[in-house]
């Protein structure tokens, strides 16, 4: 390849890496910004702050945010689990077993996920306020469901599907038990397709906005998200802007880890499960 | 144009039971199937099914939560306020122009992002692909509040940067309009979902047979043609798929309207509107019929896609 066309790839590459982290950079600007320099009309601060931080973790704000902080990983950790755990019974029945009805579980999931979250949302506003389930983490659980558990099913079965199975036989006609041939050789090979979907699950879940908003009314239950969102409307501090930044950049600076430290199982988990020749 | 394309290969599949009468296997594996399976298509069942029947039910009565006792059957009336409500009208010319406009920019970009992160130097593929995963594992309520602050009047640097472009100063207000309002919020999900796009259509890049470039480019095919009559006609399924599921995500566009403008200057989308008749104004019936009407024209969106396009599912499922 000749010069100047590598000197092209670089430059388009170092394109995309800007195009990728500019907001990322922008918001972690913000939020080392001090009060007054929050509206000076630059990207960079003049002088870094960790003011910001403190509101949020000990200070003023910290009452918003804390509390959400732990909401929102109790609430999408258990959403993830149970979700990852009912698909794993579902995606070993469609990827090994021939069965009628594994189109209509399929095509089900299709469904769900295309589902307008809107649409789930207002009736159960009205109903879990009669039944005592808003406000709650169970009244968010479950809602989660509907966005976790189809693309955990559709990406597990994607992955269960390549699992080579004849291994389980192989290592019986070896002498291996049902239980050993099983623990030994067909949990290595599913579990790294079990801990993608539930790192996709996850992100899923942790995105979620609509029904935090709607289900939630007190700290009791509010995911970051939805805490995030009506930061701006509590007068708690002057100008919210700095807070807002810090908190988001604390939200999403882990998940943005464990995406680098995953992505090649990421990537191969988000177009298994949707497209396949 | 003649397109060619491989067969699909096959799969293992586990040995079926002969068609006509059920063997005794085929049966217990049927119910070995659902026993595993059930489960998991009850919860989703009763997350979603349960839900849209009982929006249906409450969309067919005048109910407001504020005055629980004057809860009365209207029938169909609630529909009939809202289609003949302005409102509604422009929150789906709204939705509508974010989900043109939204998808028709990632078509392109996604795309052109997918032939970098495949053709790319195998020095900078991995890179590229970690940088265009960052998007995607973003918050979209941060996402937006990025670029809220970004066009700002106070806080943002893009009416000091941009200053020497016409029509831009130092105080020109992006979010008072309703066209500037809606650039940033389509800017904000065209950013945000991108890489989504690009992945998709990179795994469709993959299924496109090297050998029929190669004798593409013996044939003396440019590289505009390539693209065009080979490229692009093997990816087609890939491309459906991508286009359907991000089409339906953004028809269903609401964190960043809300954190970005609250639908003011008429930016409100229908998922907001239903969202502000349930539970801002606490109108039960209005708001259900509301949810109900965004269920149909999705599911519309829907069956235009697969029957109009010939979207082929399976491929999207996986068999």
């Amino acid at each position: 390849m000749s010069t100047r066309k590598k000197v092209l790839w670089w430059i388009g590459g170092a394109v995309i890496v800007l195009y990728a982290l500019f907001p990322i950079a922008w918001i972690i600007s913000i939020s080392l910004k001090a009060p007054s320099d929050i509206a000076n009309g630059q990207f960079a601060p003049t002088k870094v702050s960790w003011q910001n931080y403190r509101d949020i973790l000990t200070g003023s704000a910290s009452d918003l945010f804390l509390p959400a902080l732990r909401n929102s990983f109790g609430i999408c950790l258990i959403a993830t689990a149970i979700s990852c755990l009912l698909a794993m019974f579902a995606a070993y029945a469609i990827a090994r077993l021939d069965f009628r009805g594994k189109r209509l579980i399929l095509s089900t999931a299709l469904g769900v996920a295309i589902f307008p979250v809107i649409s789930i949302v207002t009736p159960l506003f009205n109903v879990w306020r009669q039944i005592g389930l808003y406000d709650t983490w169970p009244g968010l659980i479950l809602p989660y469901l509907s966005l976790t558990l189809p693309i955990s099913i559709w990406t597990m079965s994607a992955f269960f599907r390549e699992i080579p199975w004849e291994m389980e036989q192989a290592a019986q006609v070896d002498g291996a038990t049902t239980w050993q041939a099983f623990r030994k050789v067909i949990v290595p090979l599913a579990a790294p397709g079990v801990f993608t979907t539930a790192i996709i699950a996850f992100f899923i879940a942790w995105n979620d906005f609509v029904y935090g908003i709607v289900l939630t009314s007190t700290e009791a239950a509010r995911p970051v998200p939805a805490a995030l969102g009506l930061f701006s409307g509590a007068s708690q501090f002057e100008d919210p802007t700095g807070a807002i930044a810090a908190a988001a950049v604390i939200v999403t600076i882990p998940v943005v880890v464990l995406v680098l430290l995953f992505q090649r199982r990421i990537v191969a988990g988000l177009t298994n499960g949707a497209v396949k020749g | 144009m003649t397109q060619t394309t491989m067969p699909p290969v096959d799969k293992t599949s586990p040995v079926s039971a002969p068609h006509g009468k059920i063997s005794d296997r085929a049966r217990s594996e049927r119910r070995l199937g659902w026993l595993l399976a059930g489960p998991a298509f009850v919860v989703m069942l009763a997350v979603t099914a349960y839900p849209i029947l009982q929006a249906v039910y409450e969309s067919l009565f005048s109910y407001r939560l504020t005055d629980p006792d004057n809860r009365s059957f209207t029938g169909l009336t609630n529909y009939w306020v809202i289609l003949t409500d302005s409102l509604w009208w422009q929150s789906i010319w709204v939705t509508v122009l974010i989900t043109v406009v939204t998808v028709a920019v990632e078509l392109v970009l996604g795309f052109a992002l997918a032939m970098v992160m495949a053709k790319a130097l195998s020095s900078i593929r991995p890179v590229v692909r970690a940088a265009i995963l960052i998007p995607y594992a973003v918050i979209t309520v941060v996402s937006a509040f990025a670029w809220q602050f970004a066009f700002d009047i106070n806080t943002g640097f893009v009416n000091s940067w941009f200053a020497w472009l016409p029509g831009i100063s130092a105080d020109t207000d992006w979010f008072g309009d309703w066209g500037t309002s809606l650039l940033v919020i389509c800017l904000a999900e065209i950013w945000k979902t991108t890489p989504f796009i690009s992945l998709l259509l990179l795994a469709g890049l993959a299924q496109v047979p090297e050998v029929l470039q190669e004798a593409a480019q013996v044939d003396g095919a440019t590289w505009w043609q390539r693209l065009w009559r080979v490229t692009i006609p093997n990816m087609k399924a890939a491309i459906m798929v991508a286009l359907l599921f991000r089409s339906l995500d953004a028809f269903r566009v609401f964190d960043s309207i809300f954190i970005m403008t609250a639908g003011a200057n008429g930016t409100e989308s229908v998922s907001f509107l239903a969202y502000r008749q349930t539970i801002a104004r606490l109108e039960i019936g209005l708001g259900s019929a509301v949810s109900v009407l965004l269920f149909i024209v999705v599911v519309m969106i829907a069956m235009a896609f697969i029957k109009g396009f010939k979207v082929d599912l399976s491929s999207a499922r996986g068999e």
